[in-house]
């Protein structure tokens, strides 16, 4: 009887030593089995599944904020106008559009038969109600500021709207991509989303994933391709490596170096510049972060060229302001101003002129779903060490972070990533010292002056000099550690083509198909 | 016959209690001297060594910041190794105080702890532990914390069955006709002939506090990079097992061997006390 017993122990302990150890082990073997078995089945897929990395904030697209949300709404909703991949603006449910001399009248021709997924054609009331929404004409509050500058919405006919803005502002026309969705519907987007798009919303399970399908009544001929899209929330990055290569996903974009290196065999691994500007935002209105002399020092501390090496495998764009490099007459190289290497002399001389020679503590809120971030705060870590600064790492759940840092603005530092669309100034806007979106706190006159000016002015060159001066005056303020503009690596399915890369945060999975 | 028995037992407790000695002890010498030293820096980068294999350099290679994993690995021990005897220490001493209260006295004190721990076990600990770090946060002491109080129901129960055993036998009821304190009745006659039983849990719950923070690490809500883990390097490794496989098997079998260690130690100690106990 004991005999048995102590048999059997030993039993369990190696029976669980090798469970361990093959739990190590187990990852090595699924490598490629999976997807060389799709490939003999022949059948095209009519479903895609897309890995995203985050929840979903609101399905209402006039309030939805984050980059990820709105990626996702691309391809339910469209405005009047919408971008295509090379960034240009082209007719959506407007057919055509012209611009007043004077730049206050907007005029937009209806496109013929764009429908909603309801079913109803678009009319001209529709228009009206959803511009008269989001700017606020309709209760007071704007629901995208930049839109408040509508004064008034007039129906001209069935297919005719005229839009009358009170400032004239050049940019404001990459605006009017805001949703067009039913009249009356405001009430009902976020739990049944209706719009124009070439998929139709099917179903939202908050952390799993969102699900569209084919809207066989879209305007534009022969799209969308595929018949339903799943985009599955996969909140870390190494399980979208395990999905991908177990094929349960088709497409992920945002991968770090190191897993689009493993992917290279399996998968179409294509890297693409992104428009996300990467930072180590520093909240400007927090002590010891609201002396320039410290934010001047975190920013010679860093050494981005290594960040770079480290986290994107020497692929991004070293930034040292919140401009990508893509908008290139509007982009000023300030990258010499503190050096893209460490100067720790500098950065401790300013320490030690703040009153901080011994360094000080310093917690580092990063979203926790993003490795990329993660990754870049144990080298920012690391690098602010030599410096004397003791940074520490405070790993956040995504919709913790959206609370308190990002709205909340209850954070010291942060990692994290803000995205541009076509307009150069839509980046800088979000520092005027009032901005909702200032999240770091940014207090400068000259800068809220200096963006007024080139608001104002209708002249492109003129413009350009401006958001350069910006782009300085953000800079030699230490506004925040602007770090780099990643590489966007994305993994397709050897079999998915057609995948278009916008140089906006989209996924456009109209045009997706799957060969043979 | 009597001998013969003996002396089986005896050789047995010897070999694992040996075993178990031998490896916990070489992984407790490890994981201490990693708090005060390692061989190399273990948060200093190095572009130029990413991803290096196993070599007498670097023993168990280096990971994707060209850090030193045997170093890490080590201070990784150190912090796995501290937070657990907290764990332990804290969920042991409140475990045999309210064991030894509810188990001796019995009545209503005793319903309410048996129905608290009762309503504890009913979650899983994952989860419990989960709720406790999100209500005070992720970090070292909120996982000590948490950790602890969930580890609390299982020795409250085994110190109390004890109590339950022994407080009717005879020379305890003496005690009690001779006049001798509540008190001394408690912790001086009973405690001392639970330490065996006592013991034994006690590694068993090192064993489960280990994996229980290695799993709280993996799941990135226990001890925060750039600080070195156990269950943090499993995760942080899992992206590089095809092309970097060492990265993940020295924090893997480092776990295994500890695991492993404390398992045979606790059986040492069972026999040994078998054997002497009859």
């Amino acid at each position: 009887m004991k005999r048995g017993f102590h048999m059997k122990k030993k039993l369990c302990g190696l029976l669980f030593t090798a469970l361990l150890t093959m739990a190590v082990l187990g990852g090595c073997a699924d490598g490629t089995g999976e997807s060389s078995g799709d490939n003999s089945s022949g059948e095209p897929k009519g479903s895609i599944v897309v890995g995203i990395q985050q929840d979903i904030d609101s399905l209402d697209p006039h309030k939805a904020t984050a980059a990820g949300t709105k990626e996702i709404l691309f391809n339910i909703f469209e405005g009047l106008v919408k971008p295509d991949e090379n960034g240009n603006l082209i007719g959506a449910v407007a057919s055509d559009y012209t611009i007043s001399q004077d730049g206050l009248v907007y005029t937009f021709t209806l496109r013929e038969n764009v429908k909603f997924h309801n079913g109803n054609a678009v009319t001209a009331e529709d228009v009206k109600y959803s511009l008269e929404r989001v700017s606020g004409l309709l209760d007071g509050t704007p629901l995208i500021s930049t839109l408040s500058a509508i004064q008034s919405v007039d129906i001209v006919d069935e297919k005719t709207v005229q839009v009358t803005v009170g400032s004239a502002n050049t940019e404001l026309i990459y605006s009017f991509v805001a949703s067009i969705i039913p009249a009356g519907s405001g009430e009902s987007a976020e739990a049944n989303p209706v719009g124009t798009g070439p998929f139709s919303f099917v179903s939202y399970k908050p952390l799993e994933g969102i699900v569209l399908a084919k809207f066989a009544d879209y305007w534009q001929e022969g799209l969308p391709q595929v018949d339903e899209v799943n985009f599955k929330i996969v909140n870390s990055a190494d399980t979208a490596l395990m999905e991908l290569q177990g094929g349960t996903i088709d497409l992920y974009a945002y991968l770090t170096d190191s897993q689009a290196q493993a992917l290279k065999n399996s998968h179409q691994v294509i890297a693409s510049p992104s428009n996300v500007v990467q930072a180590l935002f520093l909240n400007n209105a927090v002590a010891p972060l609201d002396d320039v002399r410290v934010r001047q020092a975190i920013l010679y501390a860093l050494d981005k060229e290594q960040i770079n090496d480290f986290v994107g495998g020497g692929a991004g764009t070293l930034i040292s302001s919140a401009m990508l490099p893509t908008l290139k007459e509007n982009y000023v190289d300030l990258n010499d101003t503190y050096g893209t290497t460490a100067n720790v002399e500098k950065a401790k001389e300013l320490l030690a002129d703040a009153g901080y020679a011994d360094g000080f503590d310093l917690e580092i809120a990063i979203p926790s779903n993003y490795e990329f971030h993660m990754q870049t705060g144990e080298v920012v870590v690391e690098q602010l060490k030599a410096v004397g600064i003791n940074a520490t790492i405070q790993a956040m759940e995504w919709g913790t972070w959206l609370d308190e840092v990002y709205n909340g603005r209850k954070y010291t530092a942060t990692i994290s990533g803000i995205t541009c669309d076509m307009t150069p100034g839509y980046l800088l806007n979000r520092f005027q010292t009032t901005s909702k979106k200032n999240f770091i706190n940014f207090a400068n006159e000259a800068y809220d002056a200096l963006y007024l000016k080139a608001q104002e002015t209708l002249d492109l060159t003129e413009k350009a000099e401006y958001y350069k001066q910006l782009q300085k005056i953000l800079c030699d303020e230490a506004g925040s550690a602007f770090l780099q503009v990643p590489a966007n690596m994305t993994a397709i399915n050897k079999d998915l083509m057609g995948y278009k890369f916008y140089p906006v945060y989209v996924q456009d999975m109209s045009t997706v198909y799957f060969q043979k | 016959m009597i001998r013969s028995k003996e002396g089986m037992s005896n050789g047995k407790w010897n070999k694992y209690f040996v075993a178990g000695l031998v490896m916990t002890g070489f992984a407790i010498v490890l994981g201490i001297v990693g708090i005060f030293w390692t061989p190399y820096s273990t948060t200093e980068m190095s572009a130029a060594e990413k991803f290096a294999g196993p070599s007498l350099g670097h023993l168990f290679g280096t990971d994707n910041f060209g850090r030193d994993i045997f170093s890490r690995v080590m201070q990784g021990l150190g912090t796995t190794i501290s937070i657990s005897s907290l764990v332990v220490l804290f969920s042991g001493s409140v475990g045999i105080l309210l064991g030894a209260v509810t188990g001796y006295f019995g009545g209503l004190l005793d319903e309410a702890v048996m129905r608290v721990t009762d309503a504890l076990n009913g979650f899983p600990s994952i989860l419990l532990t989960l709720v406790i770090i999100s209500v005070l946060g992720s970090g070292k002491q909120n996982v000590i914390i948490s950790l602890g109080l969930v580890f609390v129901p299982s020795y409250v129960r085994i110190v109390r069955s004890e109590f339950i055993r022994l407080r009717d036998m005879d020379y305890i009821r003496r005690a009690r006709l001779m006049g001798v304190g509540k008190l001394r009745i408690l912790f001086v006659h009973i405690l001392p002939n639970i330490f065996s039983v006592f013991w034994v849990s006690v590694m068993i719950g090192f064993n489960n506090a280990i994996l229980a923070e290695s799993g709280m690490s993996y799941l990135g809500i226990g001890v925060q990079p750039p600080d070195a883990s156990l269950g943090k390097m499993l995760s942080d490794a899992q992206g590089y097992l095809q092309s970097a496989p060492w990265y993940a098997l020295a924090p893997g079998l480092t776990i295994v061997w500890v695991v492993l260690g404390f398992s045979l130690f606790g059986e040492g100690i069972r026999r040994w006390s078998v054997s002497r106990n009859g």
